[in-house]
């Protein structure tokens, strides 16, 4: 059975996204997967809106509740050693909750090391990288296309990353 | 967050989007997702669920090395073990945001229009 994109919207919601036309860019871009993933160095990458509270300032909500059709495009670096109660959320779409209990419903970090203590995959980069989801509305993608986006993939293949698993929210 | 994988992949890397949006990670065109009929905010399963982060991860792992040309969206046979009216409550902030609070009203409209027109089909 095919996945039901709009079983957990509300009509509201589903009716902002149904309202959007768009057509796919092509082509898709493409980097193969060349050798198997016990030999491929991982890295993960979420816009949940996390942050490390001790050292981080949070997206900037303050601006997007004065200018609501604005969203914060920057990115914070998030350590995979970090601690559940170092973590911050700040993402006015969404119930912060979930992630603040259990970090891996977003950035999976105990269940990649796990699969690399198994030897499934190469390893996991010592660092996560976190956006935050609402870009405006209309979205406006150009700063994470054109400025955070190339400059987290620098990062990761800086460290050697080759794959990046996403996970929006 | 498509938009994002497009611009890894573009710089060498090779992503795997895990997505309650397929419909949305289809309109932007992505290297590789997996769609999971999930709320939002949970996106690789239930918090403390270990077992089905577990599952969704490996599923996605299988797609990352088994796709072959970008475009490829597989759907997750994973279930939410949750009432969906209930999930939906809990995925939302509490506070509507401020685009939904601004153009909740138009919306509403919109959408009060829609279903005149389909009652109106309806009768015909």
């Amino acid at each position: 059975m095919p996945v039901d994109s709009f079983k957990f919207l509300p009509r509201l919601i589903a009716a902002i996204y149904q309202a959007t036309d768009l057509q796919p860019e092509l082509p898709i871009p493409w980097t193969p997967v060349s050798r198997p993933l016990s030999e491929l160095k991982f890295g993960l990458v979420t816009s949940g809106g996390l942050y490390l509270i001790k050292d981080q300032p949070p997206f900037d909500l303050e601006r997007e509740q004065a200018q609501p059709t604005w969203g914060d495009p920057t990115y914070r670096g998030i350590p995979t050693d970090i601690q559940q109660d170092e973590l911050g959320v700040s993402h006015l779409h969404v119930n912060p909750q979930w992630v603040l209990e259990d970090i891996d419903v977003l950035l999976p970090i105990h269940r990649f090391k796990e699969l690399a203590a198994e030897g499934r995959i190469g390893g996991l980069a010592d660092h996560a990288y976190s956006f935050m989801g609402y870009q405006g509305y209309p979205p406006d993608t150009r700063v994470w296309q054109e400025v955070s986006g190339p400059r987290v993939a620098e990062r990761l293949r800086e460290k050697g990353v080759d794959c990046v698993l996403l996970t929006p929210s | 967050m498509p938009v994002l994988a497009r611009t890894l992949e573009k710089a060498g890397l090779s992503t795997i989007l895990v997505t309650m949006m397929p419909y949305w990670a289809e309109k932007v065109g992505v290297p590789r997702a997996l769609g999971v009929e999930f709320p939002f905010a949970q996106t690789l399963g239930r918090a403390h669920d270990a077992a089905q982060q577990r599952r969704v991860i490996l599923e996605a792992l299988r797609v990352l090395e088994s796709a072959r040309e970008p475009g490829q969206i597989v759907h997750s046979s994973e279930l939410w073990p949750q009432d969906p009216a209930e999930a939906i409550r809990e995925w939302q902030p509490t506070e509507p945001s401020p685009i939904i609070r601004e153009m909740a009203p138009k919306i509403r409209s919109l959408l009060r229009e829609q279903r005149r027109k389909e009652r109106r089909q309806g009768h015909e």
